[in-house]
């Protein structure tokens, strides 16, 4: 399972790998924002996004977005790990098609939690 | 500065005479009403001149719209910098002690490992040499058989310290986006003060027009307590909630 891990914030993307590799997942590979994310998701074979949403550059519900535009990343499963928690962004995530939505500060429980409800909605429906 | 009444005129001249003449004859109360009397002509004249200047700063402000503004960043904005700012610090604070605590309670289980274990070391470096009686080596059997016992259960405790110790980092993304906010302010604050700046100059008769950039406060960030937005969710549980609601 390779997965790209999204955040400008460098201590948050390190947080983000312990975690994911204390669950079994080593193999990850990190980006500032999602100009630079696009890219390594369209030419590398990721089978999962973890993405913050406030960033410079591109923000992580426009790399959702372009995600979900993309013919080939269309079901690529996308967790978004951010501070912002106003309804209406929750909301506009849900309808962009995110796969679950985890609000900063959380813990590690909460993490696995979200990732491992991702992977067997996906078993569910394949 | 100009005076609509000279000091040279017979009102002061009378008050000096007044004064002169009070304090030859030693009248102090006198001398000092009369000097109380000259110098309130010139507080006048400055009281004037400085309510003429006031009201002149207060019309070019109101006309360049920069009091509004400016009453906002005083009213609103500084406050809740220093709000956002203090709770930084309690974030930075919580961090720190969630880091002490876990590394204060994981020293004394390495401590207990260690000693264990380097009481095992010192009994089988005899046992290799065999150097070690019979009822020495049923002894070492047990403290190896204990070491072991203890071992796994005070690692998962240390990786979970040390877990915590990860989590603990999170205050630098948290309080890293507050502070990038009261950045932002700040510049706003410049740029208010630099518009202040030309306007005095333009106050001598230059007009100038003066920027105003509106701060940019598209995404909310971080929570502060206190100061939560309206549609701000409290919790994990309450976003899980709505992500239920809404079908998933």
């Amino acid at each position: 399972m390779k997965i790209l891990i999204v955040d400008d914030f460098s201590t948050m993307r390190r947080i983000i790998k312990n975690l994911l590799r204390d669950l079994g997942f080593n193999n990850t590979s990190e980006a500032d924002d999602g100009n630079t994310a696009l890219p390594m998701l369209q030419s590398g074979d990721f089978d999962f996004l973890v993405t913050d949403w406030n960033m410079p550059g591109m923000e992580g519900i426009d790399l959702l977005k372009a995600v979900r535009a993309d013919e080939k990343l269309a079901n690529l499963p996308v967790l978004l790990v951010t501070a912002e928690a106003k309804k209406e962004q929750i909301v506009e995530a849900a309808q962009a098609g995110v796969n679950g939505y985890v609000v900063k500060p959380f813990n590690a429980a909460t993490l696995k939690e979200k990732i491992e409800k991702i992977f067997e909605r996906i078993e569910a429906a394949q | 500065m100009v005076f609509s009444e000279s000091i040279l005129s017979d009102r002061c001249l009378e008050q000096a005479r007044g004064l002169v003449s009070s304090i030859e004859g030693g009248n102090e109360e006198k001398a000092i009403d009369y000097l109380r009397e000259i110098s309130r002509i010139n507080e006048t004249e400055i009281f004037q001149e400085l309510g003429r200047l006031t009201r002149e700063l207060h019309d070019t402000l109101v006309g360049f719209g920069i009091e509004t503004d400016i009453s906002k960043l005083a009213e609103n904005d500084i406050p809740d910098a220093r709000e956002r700012l203090s709770h930084v610090i309690n974030v930075t604070d919580q961090a720190a002690h969630k880091t002490l605590t876990a590394v204060e309670e994981a020293i004394p289980v390495c401590e207990e490992l260690e000693n264990s274990a380097s009481k095992i070391e010192i009994q089988w470096k005899r046992f290799i040499s065999r150097d070690l009686s019979a009822d020495e080596f049923r002894e070492l059997s047990r403290e190896i058989g204990g070491h072991l016992d203890i071992s796994s259960d005070r690692y998962t405790k240390i990786k979970s310290y040390l877990n915590e110790i990860l989590m603990a980092q999170d205050f630098q993304d948290i309080t890293g986006q507050i502070i990038r906010r009261v950045i932002g302010l700040v510049q706003d604050v410049e740029d208010k003060l630099v518009g202040l700046i030309k306007l005095s100059g333009s106050l001598d008769g230059e007009e100038q027009k003066v920027e105003r950039k509106p701060i940019e406060k598209a995404l909310e960030g971080p929570q502060v307590p206190g100061k939560e937005a309206a549609t701000a969710l409290k919790s994990q549980d309450e976003v899980d909630d709505l992500l239920s609601s809404l079908g998933f």
